[in-house]
């Protein structure tokens, strides 16, 4: 196939363009991160630091009043759980919506679905309420419970996927007298591991990214995850911008770390994501 | 979607069983999704509507006041501006985001190498926590020692309150979203351009067709699907920011970027004023299903092409 000279030359600069206004800001929190408070306030700025100030990563790590990796340890304490739980029920779910015949199933799979676009503040108060109730605001349960057994996004990703496994391979199971959990357990989900894959990164990244639940439902400082801590300790620090970016590189380090090893999945699964149902 | 029963009507005791065997090991696998969705999302929907016709605070008893919550909201200045905020982020928010998302993605549907690299670059600002790039770019946007009007002064342009001028603080941290999301439906509508068959490519160019009419009579009508989920979910997210307006500007200066979320957050879990915070719910709630339904209408129209 031809392409015009011109258009790739244009698509290019496009390109090139935009990865510069892409990569710049995180450029400049880089070095931001390691320069002295005079540079930084300096004028005109300097764009590399004279001397790369290595004591801004010490001094975060315990300039809060919890540690950095205690912040760390409690978003892992919701994230793992959430990921772990979420993927395990929805999967259940998707099974069921993908391969069993059982009374209201396209409704109740419809009303799954269109839950997607009712927004987070109509379920916010009263699920804090309840919480209230129960007694655990100030706890992690309200941050795991309510994505714990399953969330539409999750069982509609997964039953999309496994509507493309044929169905083949279960009858031979079905034969040999396998029940359907069996053919669950042994046969759809191990096949299902590039999906679950991709999921898993999407509920890493949306739990540990999550802002709004920490900072409703978590009130002592011991227990912040690392989003609440960080914005808070912007607060007691507000033009401490060194230790600022230097604890916004820290909070990145595991996303980054994420991101790099499972690319592959997540454009997968946006592509997937992007199809209608 | 629906599944077709293809029994036989002697078949049919036998089946009656099966249906029913099958009917409760469905309800056994989403018996915990199920649970969780009527507790944790239909309750709170239908009590938050419920709510909003209380007068509900942390303390006390709440008082039924009919639509009082409702009445007072629209002669709630601070709401009027904080809905009018919102909707001004949705129209320079949506439309800016996607032609960003579609001309990359465009740029990125040619034969060219390293492909994979933009792809990479463009999708790890989506990965990076709100709060990071919240933080980030109020350091960036800062108006004495902020990179941004350093630069912009080579340009003669003397220094921008980027996020103190209650006339751009609203775009200042759009454009920050912007930077943020745009990777995401960029992927969505890339995996449409590539989905697109070489054939009708082939068939255009036979005709001697320019690159413009194959993006025009081509790209654009074939991505219409695409198109139509990405606005769709981008608009419903519009309407809920929150997080980047809480860290970088705390709703000011004045009420300027106060949004509808902000707001309700504000009433809700800082002056306690739960009812009247569920009356918003229940608002922003009607405004995003009416704002979908419209969408619906003039969209579809146009995704027919599809045969």
């Amino acid at each position: 196939m031809k392409q015009s000279k011109k258009s790739i030359v244009l698509s290019y600069a496009i390109l090139a363009f935009a990865t510069l206004i892409v990569l710049l800001p995180f450029f400049w929190m880089l070095v931001s991160s390691f320069k002295s408070q005079r540079e930084l306030f300096a004028y005109p700025p300097k764009f590399l630091p004279s001397v790369w100030k290595w004591e801004n990563y010490k001094q975060v790590l315990s300039a809060g009043s919890i540690s950095f990796f205690q912040m760390f340890l409690n978003s892992m304490k919701v994230t793992l759980p959430v990921v772990v739980l979420n993927i395990t029920f929805s999967s259940l779910a998707a099974y069921a919506f993908a391969r069993i015949n059982f009374p209201f199933k396209n409704f109740i799979f419809m009303m799954f679905i269109s839950s997607m676009m009712i927004p987070a503040a109509v379920v916010m108060i009263p699920r804090f309420m309840l919480f209230t109730n129960l007694k655990l605001v100030d706890t992690y349960w309200p941050l795991i419970l309510p994505s714990a057994f399953g969330t539409a996004f999750s069982i509609f990703l997964l039953r999309q996927f496994f509507m493309t496994i044929p169905k083949d391979l279960e009858e031979a199971a079905v034969i040999d007298g396998c029940g359907k959990f069996r053919i669950w357990a042994t046969i759809i989900v191990p096949l299902s591991k590039p999906i679950i894959a991709t999921l898993s990164v999407f509920l890493f990244q949306g739990t540990y990214n999550d802002f709004m639940g920490p900072l409703i439902y978590l009130n002592t400082d011991t227990k912040f995850t690392i989003q609440l801590g960080l914005a808070s300790f912007r607060n007691s620090f507000a033009t401490r911008y060194d230790l600022i970016m230097a604890g916004s590189m820290l909070a990145l380090i595991p996303v980054l770390i994420i991101y790099i090893v499972c690319q592959k999945y997540i454009v997968k699964g946006i592509v997937m994501s992007g199809l209608k149902g | 979607m629906a599944s077709v029963n293809t029994n036989s009507p002697k078949k049919k005791t036998k089946n009656m069983t099966l249906h029913k065997k099958d009917a409760i090991s469905g309800y056994m696998f989403i018996a915990p999704a199920l649970i969780s969705f009527l507790v944790f999302v239909l309750y709170p929907v239908i009590a938050s509507f419920v709510i909003s016709g209380f007068n509900w605070g942390i303390l006390g008893t709440p008082k039924f006041i009919g639509l009082e919550n409702y009445k007072t909201l629209f002669n709630d200045p601070v709401f009027i501006e904080s809905l009018k905020n919102t909707f001004k982020w949705v129209i320079i928010y949506v439309p800016f985001s996607i032609l960003v998302s579609l001309i990359i993605a465009l740029a990125m549907d040619m034969p060219l190498r390293g492909i994979g690299f933009f792809r990479t670059m463009f999708y790890l600002p989506v990965m990076t926590p709100m709060v990071v790039c919240a933080l980030l770019f109020v350091w960036i946007y800062n108006t004495e020692f902020g990179v941004l009007n350093y630069v912009l002064s080579f340009f003669d342009i003397s220094a921008i309150g980027w996020l103190s001028d209650k006339r751009i603080s609203l775009i200042s941290i759009a454009l920050m979203s912007v930077w943020k999301h745009s990777g995401y439906n960029m992927l969505i509508l890339l995996s449409a351009l590539q989905g697109i068959p070489d054939s009708l490519y082939e068939a255009a160019a036979l005709d001697g067709i320019t690159p413009w009419r194959k993006l025009i009579d081509i790209k654009l009508p074939l991505i219409m699907p695409s198109m139509y989920f990405v606005v769709l979910t981008s608009v419903i997210d519009a309407f809920q920011v929150f997080t980047e307006v809480f860290i970088m500007t705390k709703g000011g200066p004045g009420y300027s970027t106060h949004t509808v979320s902000y707001y309700l957050f504000a009433n809700a879990f800082e002056y306690g004023k739960m009812g009247y915070a569920c009356a918003m719910a229940v608002v922003m709630f009607i405004i995003i299903l009416v704002v979908t339904l419209i969408q619906d209408k003039i969209m579809n129209k146009n995704v027919q092409y599809d045969s």
